[in-house]
């Protein structure tokens, strides 16, 4: 074997085999995850990808509010000053006035936030201790008590999607160029 | 609005309440002078040594300082040896400058200022870097910290902080500004110095590997084109990010100013995104899911939406815009006499490089070019300054960034025009600072 062919198979064998996340430079790091590895994640997408199995009514969650929300939320939703609890129903129609209040009913685009927040962090002094049935009880009496559902209406993996929220469509993708500073009208110098 | 605590922060106390009345040409020197003359004035009463009355007025050291003896003359003897500090330094007992706290009831939900008044340079020393958290700081143990990289990939894999470490890494300077930031002064001037009006920004000098090399380890599909970051505290804290952003020049960041990241910045991990608002450089990283569509996560929708006059909200408005401060003078500083003074500010842009920087001394009719005093660099802070003669006339100090791809920081009037005034975030309006002709300089929208 030539010196120059031996250095090729050197250098060969040196090359880990190709694969679809072959790195360029030959680095190989990390550890393929399990499916456990998998499961100890979520993330609830617009469609519903990602809701857990199980069910809940207004009524179970009325009670689950009181025993684990009303602390910060207050007694109706209201909202607690003190605690930093925000309002959670309300202000629907206030967006375009002097007083804007910002609610899950006046304002937010889509109910698969309302489950992936609940169940990500509340309640807030336990964050993550609530079950899936609680978080679907828990959104059907916060949706209910902002009339964007009836209060016989049961939340579970194929209901929850379908609720359409009252500020859906009011949302615009504004990433890229703030066009809008652009359009401001030179002011005419002053004299 | 004003329930919506966590999303939606109210005018607190903390920024309406009179701070203790600051005179002197910085805060900071003000109070190394009454120190002075008190420990002059104990010496001489007592006719001990001028360090022990100090101590005696102030016998706690300063955060991130020790209390030692100050000697009449530190030529006449020993000075301490090497080691005394443990093997970590301290900064010297006679610099108190610190963050303050926003006024929130929850602690683990609030957030505090860098006190921009008095940081030197560029670089924000880490202890001072600004802070927002929505679950509190998490302890966490880098030996079992892992990122997980799945969703639209070919191989999903988790990473250990070893392997991240293995990989390339790059260091580079860059500022993070909170969204929020300057947030109170949309209706009317409020925030009395700069610290509560524009101290949600800070830079440091991050040090990581770039996203691109983590997600040449997994493969990625070909309509991959959003992912979520996810972090490992109590909030567990999600937002979505486009990948163009990530291959373009993301960092997964390990290091601050040459060693790991604080604890209160994300330790061990952080997702380190140059010009984005501060809310997406998700901290404590543990997981990063690659999608074809965004998530629409609560901090994408509830909260850091931009609400305008007609109703809509803005989504995604992800770049920092073009902004400055003069940080000198500014609000509560006091102008002993007309002379000559050296204004001193700061400017950033999350859309290229400071190009230059104007000033103006009679509230925005004439603007002069400032001289840059950093080399401007992409998604930076720049210090510039401007000699200037005070006249002892009452003037109205302002700046305005421009930045390389032509973006000029607006007027307050011009901002509120297209905006309205309840889009909360990203306000980045050219900033008045009066000075009356007593010298005291404060907060004014012109």
């Amino acid at each position: 074997m030539s010196m120059f062919k031996s250095l090729c198979a050197v250098i060969l064998l040196g090359i880990a085999p190709m694969s679809a996340q072959a790195d360029p430079t030959g680095i190989d790091v990390g550890t393929p995850m399990s499916a456990d590895d998998l499961n100890a994640f979520f993330a609830i997408e617009v469609d519903g990808t990602g809701l857990p199995h199980g069910k809940g009514t207004a009524a179970t969650g009325k009670e689950i509010y009181a025993e684990r929300c009303a602390h910060c939320h207050g007694e109706n939703l209201e909202g607690s000053k003190e605690l930093g609890g925000p309002r959670l129903i309300g202000g629907r129609g206030s967006l375009t006035t002097d007083k804007p209040l910002k609610t899950v009913e006046s304002y937010w685009p889509h109910v698969s936030t309302l489950y992936d927040y609940m169940w990500r962090t509340m309640p807030f002094d336990q964050p993550g201790s609530l079950s899936p049935d609680d978080v679907y009880a828990l959104a059907a009496y916060i949706l209910s008590a902002g009339k964007i559902i009836d209060d016989k209406t049961e939340m579970n993996e194929k209901t929850l999607p379908k609720v359409v929220m009252p500020n859906a469509n009011a949302f615009f993708d504004a990433s890229g160029t703030t066009i809008d500073l652009y359009n401001v009208q030179p002011v005419a110098p002053k004299k | 609005m004003s329930n919506d605590r966590d999303s939606e922060p109210t005018i607190s106390s903390n920024v309406e309440e009179d701070c203790p009345c600051r005179d002197g040409m910085k805060p900071h020197v003000e109070l190394s002078r009454r120190g002075l003359l008190m420990s002059a004035v104990a010496a001489s009463a007592s006719g001990v040594m001028s360090a022990t009355a100090m101590a005696a007025d102030k016998t706690k050291a300063p955060p991130g300082a020790a209390l030692y003896d100050v000697p009449d003359d530190p030529t006449k003897v020993m000075g301490r040896g090497v080691h005394e500090d443990g093997g970590y330094g301290t900064r010297s007992q006679f610099e108190t400058e610190v963050r303050e706290k926003e006024d929130r009831p929850l602690d683990a939900t609030s957030w505090t200022y860098t006190p921009l008044a008095a940081t030197i340079g560029n670089l924000t020393p880490s202890g001072l870097h600004f802070e927002r958290h929505h679950g509190g700081i998490p302890t966490i143990d880098p030996s079992r910290h892992d990122l997980y990289l799945h969703g639209l990939v070919d191989v999903a894999k988790k990473f250990t902080m070893a392997d991240i470490k293995s990989l390339p890494s790059i260091t580079r300077r860059y500022f993070i500004e909170c969204s929020g930031n300057t947030l109170f002064e949309w209706q009317k001037p409020t925030g009395k110095n700069v610290q509560f009006t524009h101290g949600l920004l800070s830079t440091s000098e991050w040090t990581g590997v770039p996203f691109a090399a983590l997600a040449r380890q997994v493969g990625l599909k070909e309509n991959a084109a959003w992912v979520l970051a996810e972090g490992a505290d109590a909030a567990v804290m999600t937002r979505s990010i486009p990948l163009d952003k990530l291959m373009s020049d993301a960092l997964i960041a390990y290091g601050q100013n040459g060693e790991a990241l604080r604890p209160e910045q994300g330790y061990p991990l952080r997702l380190i995104l140059p010009g984005y608002e501060g809310n997406t450089q998700i901290k404590w990283l543990r997981r990063l899911q690659v999608s074809n569509r965004p998530f629409q996560t609560h901090e994408e929708t509830a909260a850091y939406t931009d609400l305008m006059k007609d109703g809509r909200s803005k989504q995604f408005t992800l770049q920092m815009d073009p902004k400055s401060v003069i940080t000198f003078p500014s609000g509560e500083m006091m102008l002993p006499k007309a002379g000559f003074y050296l204004i001193s500010g700061i400017a950033w842009t999350g859309r290229g490089r400071v190009n230059a920087v104007d000033i103006s001394l009679d509230g925005g009719k004439s603007w002069a070019p400032a001289r840059l005093d950093t080399v401007p660099e992409p998604n930076c802070t720049v210090r510039f300054s401007y000699p200037w003669h005070w006249d002892g006339k009452p003037a109205v100090l302002q700046s305005r960034c421009i930045d390389d791809a032509g973006n000029v920081q607006p007027t307050r009037t011009d901002l509120i025009k297209v905006r309205g005034l309840h889009s909360v975030y990203h306000y980045n309006a050219i900033q008045s600072w009066a000075v009356a002709a007593d010298g005291s300089v404060s907060n004014v929208h012109v």
